[in-house]
C-alpha cells in the first residue's frame, strides 16, 4: 500500500519514491532534479534528492531508511514527467527497505488526502 | 566604399539596421553582432610595423571574428539597452529582502576623488594613508553601530561574509578543542544563504521550524541544541520582516550549549543606530553594505559585505586590516597564525567603503536611526494601506522594513502571485519579490525602504489595489498575459531553465532546422 510524509511524498510497497501531485502543483514546472546513487545509503528523513522549479528548489527526504537501488534517469532529460505523471513515469528512486516497518509510520492515502484540504 | 588601411571597409550603419521593431523609444534592440559585421571595421588603426617575429609565432592566424562597429554605434546600443533597463534610479524598486535604496549621488562624487579612486593596492602605503583612515573610520562606525570588538571589512558580498563569519566561528572552535562540532541550526526564516554556507564549509543543517506568528521557535531552538551544534544562523529582522523578540533568550541558550550565533544582518537596515546586535548576544553579523548602507547593487556595482566579530571571534579574523603603528596606519598582512588568512587576494571593495562612510558621514548616528525608522515606517503604512483587502500571513503585530502578503485573497481568481507580480511590471514598477520566504504561500515581500515619499508610496498602493480589485472582478486576463507594456512580453521561464541557450550562434552558421 502507497503511504505519504508530511514532506508529500510517496513511497509504494515496492519502495519506489517521488513526490505528490498536490505537491508538484504548489511547486510548478519542474526544471531539474537531482538524483541519488544507486547504492546509496540513506536513513529516513536524509536528504535524498532535490527538485528544482521555477519557484524554489525543494530537498527530497529519504520517507524510510534502505539502500538506493535504482533512479530515473529519464527525469535528466525530462524533469517535467514529474508534473504530468508524478505517481507513475515522475518516479524518482526506488528503495530496499532496512525495516518495513518504518513505513507505519506514515500516512495512508485518507489521512494525506486530509493533510492536502 | 572606402577602405581603413586594414583592408576592411569603414563606415556607419552597413550592416542591419539597429532599430528591427518597435519605435526608437522602445527599440527592440539586436546583439552587437547582428549591428555590426565581420567585414567591416569602425576604427582606422596603423599598418602593424613590428614583423611577427617579434611575437614569437604566436601572431593571429586567423579572423578576429569581432563586429566592426564605430565607438557612436557601440555607445548607442549600450544607451538603448539601458534605456529597457528598470532600475532605481527611474522609479520605485519594492524588492523585499533586496533593500533597493537610494544611492546619494554624494557617494558618487567622494569615490571618484582621486585620493581614492585612482590608487592601486600594491602602492607604498606611507602614499595611501587617506585611503587607510578612511578604511579605519569606517570600521570604527560598524563596531560602533553593532557594539562589537573586531571587523572584517574584505568580504566582497553578504554571502561571502556568512562564510567569513562561519570560518571565524569554526577556527575559535578548532583551537578551543571543540572542531567536533558539526551542526548548524537554521531557522525556516532565515536567508537561503545561511544554509548554503554552512553546507558549503561542509556543516550538516538542522532545521528550526517557526511559530505560527513567523518568528523562531525558542523551545524548537533549545530542543535542538546538543553538543555537536556549532552554531546557529538566524536572520533579524528575519524574512517574514518581524523583529524576533525573544532572540537574547535565544542568544543565552545557544552560548550555554557552547555554540556560537551568526545573525545574518542583511536586514540591519531596519535597526541600525537604534539596536546594537552586539547586545543582543551575536558573535558574528555580516552587514551589506550595498543594502543598509546604500551602496548600488544589482547590477549597478560590486557588493561588500563586512562581518563584524564579537571579543571571542576578534583573533580569528582575517587578514589584512588596518592597525595604528608609530603615529601612521598601517596594513596588517601578516598576523599570528590564529588569523583565518585571507579571504580576498586584496583589501575588499574599496570605492564601496567610500560610498558607505559618506552615507554615515552625511546622516550622522541620529540621522541613521531616523533613516531606519522611516523604512520602517513605510513599510508599515503600505502594510496598513493593503491589509484590508491582501491578506497578511501574520496578522495583529506591525512589521519591520518589509511588508509580507501571502496570495490567499486571490482564491478562485486564476490570478497567481507570478502573474500579479507580472502586471504590476505594466503599471510601472518593478515587482515585488515573490515566492519567499518559503514559509509563506505565493509570499508578496514589499520593501519600500526610507528612500520613497508618502506621493510614491501613496500611488504604488492605489496600484495595487486596483489590481486587486480587478483580479478579483474576474479580470484576469490582464494578469495571465502581463506584461503587455515592458520591452518584453512574459518570458518562459519553464524553458529557459529547462534547455537555456547559452552562447550566441551566427544565423548562417546554425544547422537549418528540421521542422
Amino acid at each position: 500500500m502507497t503511504k505519504f510524509t508530511k514532506d508529500h511524498e510517496y513511497i509504494t510497497a515496492d519502495g519506489t519514491v517521488g513526490i505528490t501531485p498536490y505537491a508538484q502543483e504548489q511547486l510548478g514546472d519542474i526544471v531539474y532534479v537531482e538524483l541519488p546513487k544507486v547504492g546509496q545509503k540513506l536513513k529516513q528523513g536524509d536528504e535524498a534528492a532535490v527538485v528544482e522549479s521555477v519557484k524554489a528548489a525543494s530537498e527530497i527526504y529519504a520517507p524510510a531508511s534502505g539502500t538506493v537501488t535504482a533512479v530515473n534517469d529519464g527525469l535528466s532529460g525530462e524533469p517535467g514527467l514529474i508534473n504530468s505523471t508524478p505517481e507513475t513515469d515522475g518516479w524518482i528512486f526506488k528503495l530496499a527497505l532496512d525495516n518495513p516497518a518504518e513505513l507505519d509510520g506514515l500516512m495512508d492515502a485518507d489521512a494525506y488526502a486530509k493533510l492536502t484540504e | 566604399m572606402s577602405m581603413n588601411t586594414q583592408g576592411r571597409p569603414t563606415g556607419i550603419g552597413t550592416a542591419a539596421p539597429a532599430v528591427t521593431s518597435g519605435s526608437s523609444l522602445l527599440p527592440n534592440e539586436p546583439l552587437l553582432f547582428e549591428i555590426g559585421d565581420r567585414e567591416h571595421s569602425g576604427v582606422d588603426l596603423p599598418d602593424v610595423e613590428i614583423d611577427g617575429s617579434f611575437l614569437g609565432g604566436f601572431e593571429r592566424q586567423s579572423e578576429i571574428d569581432l563586429a566592426g562597429l564605430t565607438e557612436p554605434e557601440t555607445l548607442r546600443h549600450y544607451v538603448r539597452l539601458s534605456r529597457l533597463n528598470y532600475s532605481i534610479d527611474s522609479g520605485m524598486y519594492p524588492l523585499g529582502s533586496c533593500t533597493m535604496k537610494h544611492n546619494p549621488r554624494l557617494n558618487e562624487k567622494m569615490a571618484r576623488l582621486p585620493g581614492f579612486a585612482d590608487i592601486h593596492p600594491l602602492q607604498p602605503v606611507s602614499t595611501v594613508q587617506g585611503a587607510l583612515a578612511l578604511m579605519e573610520e569606517l570600521a570604527h562606525w560598524l563596531m560602533t553601530l553593532t557594539n562589537t570588538a573586531a571587523v572584517s571589512l574584505t568580504p566582497k558580498a553578504g554571502a561571502h561574509g556568512e562564510m567569513c563569519g562561519m570560518m571565524a566561528i569554526r577556527a575559535a572552535q578548532q583551537a578551543a578543542g571543540q572542531g567536533h562540532r558539526t551542526v548548524v541550526l537554521v531557522p525556516e526564516s532565515a536567508h537561503g544563504t545561511n544554509p548554503a554556507t554552512a553546507a558549503s564549509l561542509g556543516y550538516s543543517v538542522r532545521s528550526i521550524p517557526a511559530r505560527d506568528d513567523g518568528t523562531v521557535d525558542v523551545e524548537a531552538v533549545k530542543a535542538a541544541l546538543s553538543p555537536d551544534v556549532a552554531a546557529i544562523m538566524l536572520t533579524n529582522p528575519n524574512t517574514c520582516g518581524l523583529f524576533e523578540p525573544e532572540i537574547i533568550e535565544i542568544a543565552a541558550a545557544v552560548h550555554e550549549a557552547g555554540a556560537f550565533f551568526y545573525c545574518d544582518g542583511a536586514n540591519f537596515n531596519a535597526i541600525m543606530g537604534v539596536v546594537r546586535p552586539g547586545d543582543l548576544g551575536i558573535d558574528a553579523m555580516h552587514i551589506n553594505l550595498h543594502k543598509t548602507f546604500s551602496t548600488p547593487h544589482g547590477g549597478g556595482g560590486p557588493g561588500a559585505g563586512p562581518v563584524v566579530l564579537s571579543e571571542a571571534l576578534a583573533p580569528f579574523a582575517p587578514v589584512p586590516f588596518v592597525r595604528k603603528s608609530q603615529g601612521s596606519l598601517a596594513l596588517v598582512e601578516h598576523a599570528e597564525a590564529r588569523h583565518l588568512g585571507r579571504i580576498t587576494a586584496f583589501n575588499g571593495q574599496m570605492g564601496m567603503y567610500v560610498r558607505a562612510l559618506t552615507y554615515m558621514l552625511s546622516h550622522g548616528g541620529d540621522g541613521l536611526a531616523q533613516a531606519a525608522k522611516d523604512a520602517v515606517l513605510n513599510a508599515n503604512y503600505i502594510k496598513a494601506r493593503l491589509e484590508h483587502v491582501f491578506s497578511v500571513p501574520f496578522p495583529g503585530q506591525p512589521c519591520m522594513h518589509e511588508a509580507l502578503f501571502d496570495d490567499s485573497f486571490l482564491e478562485g481568481s486564476g490570478v497567481s502571485t507570478l502573474d500579479f507580480a507580472k502586471a504590476l511590471i505594466d503599471e510601472g514598477f518593478h515587482p515585488m519579490t515573490m515566492y519567499f520566504p518559503l514559509v509563506v504561500h505565493g509570499a508578496m515581500l514589499v520593501e519600500p525602504t526610507e528612500s520613497e515619499s508618502k506621493q510614491t508610496l501613496d500611488r504604488f498602493c492605489d496600484v495595487m489595489l486596483e489590481l486587486a480589485a480587478d483580479a478579483k472582478a474576474g479580470n484576469s486576463p490582464r494578469f495571465t498575459s502581463a506584461p503587455t507594456k515592458a520591452p518584453r512580453r512574459r518570458l518562459d521561464e519553464t524553458r529557459a531553465a529547462r534547455s537555456p541557450v547559452l552562447t550566441w550562434e551566427r544565423p548562417d552558421e546554425l544547422p537549418q532546422a528540421a521542422e
